[in-house]
């Protein structure tokens, strides 16, 4: 049995339903919500501000610092509180993804601190931390040279969906689950984030990163929207 | 941010008149509002808001080996994370003395209590009993946080549904839910923190009263056949209290009691229809 019908419902390339809520967190210079269904993402961001220790600073650009981390019950096992390796990594490839869209020569000599939380999860929290995480640099007013947008792409026996949910990532059949994390720049199109676990030709890579592309062009509309209306109320 | 000299003395020369900067009377709380089941893979999980400070709580519980002085009663640990995304005073990094105490707070009011009965949540004595974890998050720090998580830790356990557990493998279902509540007490468990600034006593400071204070003590209140009780208390900061300020703060605790309850109770209710 291949995987034609998705265990929620959903088409191969839809997203679940976007939830986007911007300044959420008043102590921060930026900050927003950013939900795929019932995985929730929450990001703040502090900055720029003085960088110390002073050997630290740069004087020809600006650092980004990103921390993700889990809540220990977001999850059906509990997560012992406090960073662990897989957050290490995920907030290090989050901070590469965000420091090719952000303007670091605008600032120099000084630090924006992005914080990345995720209260509620169903697979696919880095992604949505990247999607959160963007949306509040750009609240913060952080000098950004173009928008970026995330998703996870699954490969599930020979299927190719969008947005993958804990079930699909756990799907055992046929050539099993692939799950691909992918964020891209909104204009250059450049791949930020490339992230892999599973098996699967170099075609049909190919054809994930496609959809994920097209995907995250979706997506970044969406971003754009909410900043957009905020905005028009402010 | 640290709050500047001329913002503490401000609020010191306006308490001595009584008044406070949002016009709040000095014993006022702020706005509640609490939001349950914030997350789905909790056993109960809530979120709490008092004006602008935001904290969110869950509860994850598990089987294991009783503790050797408490072969039949259930465990309880609490740990609070203060964010660094909810303050830009908070570091990333080991918890510092200020998160470990919040924990320790929230420990001791749902322990001492007795707002769980952990007797109840033996499965068999000297060999297996439930574990109850209340962890905290602190979203938006403007002042309180104490009071707003045990709040908040009150709302979860209330909220939270016991997980299924498997018999046979001696092992939690995780991600699999009975029908069946945490054995609690009807009496709610309330702790609040009382601010000392040039004289006069205060609840539920912001930010800015917090810093402009000399002393601070908590207190956790219970009610049981219609007598009030202190359970946890804790004396906090450098400057000492006097006899009579102390005194005086425990007839205000067991009056305020009352009024947050109600506040509480309506709070709940709010969540519940959502």
């Amino acid at each position: 049995m291949s995987y034609t019908k998705r265990f929620d419902g959903r088409k191969n390339d839809e997203t679940r339903k976007i939830k986007i809520e911007l300044d959420i967190i008043p102590n921060a210079d930026g900050s927003a919500l950013f939900a795929f269904g019932d995985t929730i993402a929450m990001a703040a961001v502090y900055g720029p501000k003085q960088l110390h220790p002073q050997h630290m600073q740069n004087p020809k650009k600006g650092l980004l610092r990103v921390k993700y981390d889990m809540m220990s019950f977001s999850v059906t096992e509990r997560k012992r509180p406090g960073p662990n390796r897989r957050g290490t990594e995920i907030s290090k490839v989050t901070e590469w993804a965000l420091s090719e869209v952000v303007e670091l020569d605008a600032f120099p000599n000084t630090v924006v601190d992005v914080h990345i939380m995720i209260p509620q999860a169903n697979a696919s929290t880095r992604v949505a931390g990247i999607n959160a995480a963007c949306l509040a640099l750009a609240r913060a007013g952080v000098p950004m040279k173009e928008m970026c947008s995330a998703v996870s792409i699954g490969k599930l026996d020979k299927t190719l969906v969008v947005d993958v949910i804990k079930e699909e990532e756990d799907y055992e059949e046929g050539e099993g689950a692939t799950d691909i994390a992918l964020a891209f720049s909104s204009r250059s199109k450049k791949i930020l984030l490339l992230q892999l676990d599973g098996q699967i030709s170099a075609d049909e890579l190919k054809e994930a990163i496609q959809l994920g592309s097209k995907t995250c062009d979706k997506i970044n509309e969406q971003l754009k929207d909410a900043i957009k209306a905020l905005g028009k109320e402010e | 941010m640290e709050t500047s000299e001329l913002t503490k003395k401000r609020i010191s020369d306006y308490l001595r008149e009584g008044k406070r900067f949002d016009n709040r009377k000095l014993l006022e709380f702020r706005d509640l509002k609490i939001e349950l089941g914030i997350s789905k893979n909790a056993e109960g999980s809530a979120r709490v808001k008092l004006g602008k400070t935001d904290v969110m709580v869950g509860v994850k519980m598990d089987v294991m080996e009783p503790y050797k002085d408490s072969q039949n009663e259930g465990v309880l640990s609490s740990i609070a994370e203060l964010l660094p995304m909810s303050s830009d005073r908070f570091e990333s990094g080991p918890p510092g003395f200020e998160s470990i105490e919040v924990g320790r707070l929230i420990d001791r009011s749902i322990r001492e209590s007795g707002f769980v009965d952990f007797k109840k949540l033996c499965i068999k004595e000297g060999e297996k009993v439930w574990s109850v974890m209340i962890d905290f998050y602190s979203i938006n720090d403007n002042g309180n946080l104490v009071d707003a998580a045990v709040i908040g830790a009150v709302a979860a356990l209330i909220d939270a549904k016991m997980p299924k557990y498997n018999e046979e493998k001696g092992k939690v279902e995780f991600g699999e839910w009975t029908n069946k509540k945490l054995p609690l007490s009807k009496s709610i468990p309330i702790t609040m923190t009382f601010y000392k600034i040039n004289g006069k006593i205060i609840l539920d400071p912001i930010k800015e009263e917090e810093d402009a204070s000399e002393a601070k003590l908590t207190l956790c209140i219970i009610e049981e056949n219609g007598k009030k009780y202190i359970t946890a208390a804790q004396k906090g900061n450098e400057a000492g209290l006097s006899i009579e300020d102390t005194g005086k703060i425990f007839e205000i605790a067991e009056k305020e009691y009352d009024i947050l309850v109600e506040k509480f109770q309506k709070a709940m209710k709010e969540a519940e229809k959502e």
